[in-house]
């Protein structure tokens, strides 16, 4: 199987505003296989975004290596894309414009980026807002066209920072589901850091969970659960409760009301 | 602004606005004469109407005001584009913008029209320090405007941007120069009323051409009509730019909310 990302022995230090060296992820190795989603769980602050960072090429690893589809990251690089909680899309563009900032970016052809865009805006629902300004639509709306955005540019990797946990539970829902949809539809992989143990499960593969700063993987959960499609249907498994009790114990949850 | 014709509210505000206009010209003929206000203080409307007709057969009228609009937009053009550079760049360098910002600071808080006699010292009685002031006077509002903007872009747009391989270049045409699109308006609006004033204070101590020079003229002359047509001149030169501005302003901005407009 072909490996997408593979994080090799990956530490990444930082300097504090003091001077003194802050170690936010260490001893980083996994790699994510061609069409899988896998997510990253852990407490707040223990380097997550960090990871994501690494990964499309913004900030340099201080040692180890990262690698998106056999290739060395040292810069930015057309085969991996983000999504962030926020949807960053501008005020200024219509919502197809927006959807073909990363192909413009690219020197992509107006009438190649077009067809991409109208095509992803359908499969996004976004049809009928196609002219419209990001202004114009709910927060629901707006993150998927981001998440349109980030499909145009057909990356080989899609990192998501925590996509949805600005929206409510019931739109969250809506979007996992369109999520976990496209990504089966497309065979996409994906690296998915989330909060939401919930949505961990529903949507990948494997669950990767990091322990306190410096954050370093500390369990591998399989996700035993079919139908990668479907979140919704995931979601209401009966194995899944047994996974978030595993996902409790190892964030250290319930000591922290007690 | 958005204004509907059809809308009949807006009609009726409309008709009260004309009717307020139409009040106050005849307040200004009549009201004067019956409080006994003498017409060398406050002329009567015909009065200033009589001498707009006479400054215009007699005084070259239209020539000063050409020439004071001329001057006007000059200054107001290089000042905007000298404005947005330099916004811009201390936009994109947060160095430079540390090392100078106690000089634009000291030079943000110096009266600008002050400088009007120093730069006719140096320049004589040309056209020279009427732009001059003008631009100096324009410059401020457009730089402090456009640093804001490009200061106050998220940094995860530009990231977002540099993920799909955006060079410098691109993330200068498809973020920073759109994003600074709303401020730059708003500072433009300001500054097309300052341009007026650094021009007319640039003739006012200097010269012989311009509407500055007419009301200093007129003041001298003891012609109270005469100032008020220069001074009204000098209104509709302004209201002219200011217009335009707001014209442009709609069609490029058209992608904002109207009232996110107003308030920028």
């Amino acid at each position: 199987m072909k490996r997408r990302l593979e994080f090799r022995n990956v530490t990444k230090r930082f300097t504090s505003r003091k001077g003194d060296s802050v170690t936010a992820v260490s001893g980083l190795d996994f790699h994510i296989d061609d069409g899988e989603i896998v997510s990253i769980i852990g407490p707040s602050g223990c380097g997550k975004s960090t990871l994501l960072n690494m990964g499309s090429g913004l900030d340099p690893a201080t040692e180890g290596e990262v690698y998106v589809d056999g290739e060395l990251v040292t810069k930015p690089n057309a085969h991996v894309a983000f999504m962030l909680q926020k949807d960053l899309l501008l005020p200024w563009r219509t919502i197809r414009e927006n959807v073909e900032f990363g192909l413009e970016v690219q020197h992509r052809s107006s009438a190649e980026r077009h067809t991409i865009a109208l095509e992803l805006l359908r499969k996004c629902r976004l049809s009928d807002f196609v002219d419209h300004y990001p202004h114009q639509l709910s927060g629901g709306m707006r993150q998927r066209a981001a998440l349109a955005r980030t499909l145009a540019v057909d990356p080989a990797v899609l990192l998501m920072d925590e996509p949805f946990s600005a929206l409510d539970a019931q739109t969250k829902m809506v979007l996992q589901q369109d999520l976990g949809r496209t990504l089966a539809e497309t065979g996409k992989t994906a690296l998915f850091v989330t909060h939401d143990l919930v949505e961990a499960i529903a949507l990948s593969h494997r669950v990767l969970v990091m322990s306190q700063r410096p954050g370093r993987i500390i369990r591998e959960i399989i996700v035993d659960i079919p139908d990668m499609g479907n979140p919704m249907a995931r979601r209401k498994h009966q194995r899944v409760g047994g996974y978030i009790a595993e996902l409790m114990e190892l964030l250290h949850i319930e000591e922290a009301v007690a | 602004m958005d204004i509907d014709l059809s809308d009949p509210l807006t009609k009726r505000m409309m008709a009260l606005s004309g009717l307020l206009f139409v009040l106050f010209l005849v307040a200004w003929e009549w009201l004067p004469g019956l409080m006994n206000i003498p017409p060398f203080i406050i002329p009567p409307v015909s009065k200033v109407w009589s001498e707009f007709l006479r400054m215009l057969a007699t005084e070259h009228l239209m020539y000063h005001t050409a020439i004071t609009a001329m001057q006007v937009i000059v200054g107001f053009v290089l000042g905007m584009l000298l404005g947005m550079a330099a916004g811009f760049l201390l936009g994109m360098s947060p160095t430079a913008e540390f090392v100078l910002s106690p000089y634009i600071l000291a030079l943000q808080i110096a009266p600008k029209v002050a400088f009007a006699p120093l730069f006719v010292i140096w320049f004589g009685y040309t056209v020279y320090p009427k732009i001059l002031v003008a631009v100096l006077i324009v410059f401020f509002p457009i730089m402090v405007n456009v640093l804001g903007a490009v200061r106050s872009i998220d940094p995860d747009i530009v990231r977002l941007a540099k993920s799909f391989t955006a060079s410098r270049l691109q993330i200068f045409r498809m973020i920073e120069f759109p994003a600074s699109l709303g401020p730059l308006f708003a500072g433009l609006r300001i500054a097309a009323t300052l341009a007026v004033i650094g021009v007319v204070v640039g003739e006012l101590v200097g010269g012989n051409t311009g509407l500055g020079y007419l009301l200093s003229f007129g003041e001298g002359a003891g012609n109270t009509a005469m100032v008020f047509v220069s001074i009204i001149m000098l209104t509709l030169i302004g209201i002219l730019l200011y217009g335009a501005i707001v014209f442009i302003e709609n069609r490029v901005l058209h992608f904002m909310p109207a009232r996110d407009r107003r308030s920028a």
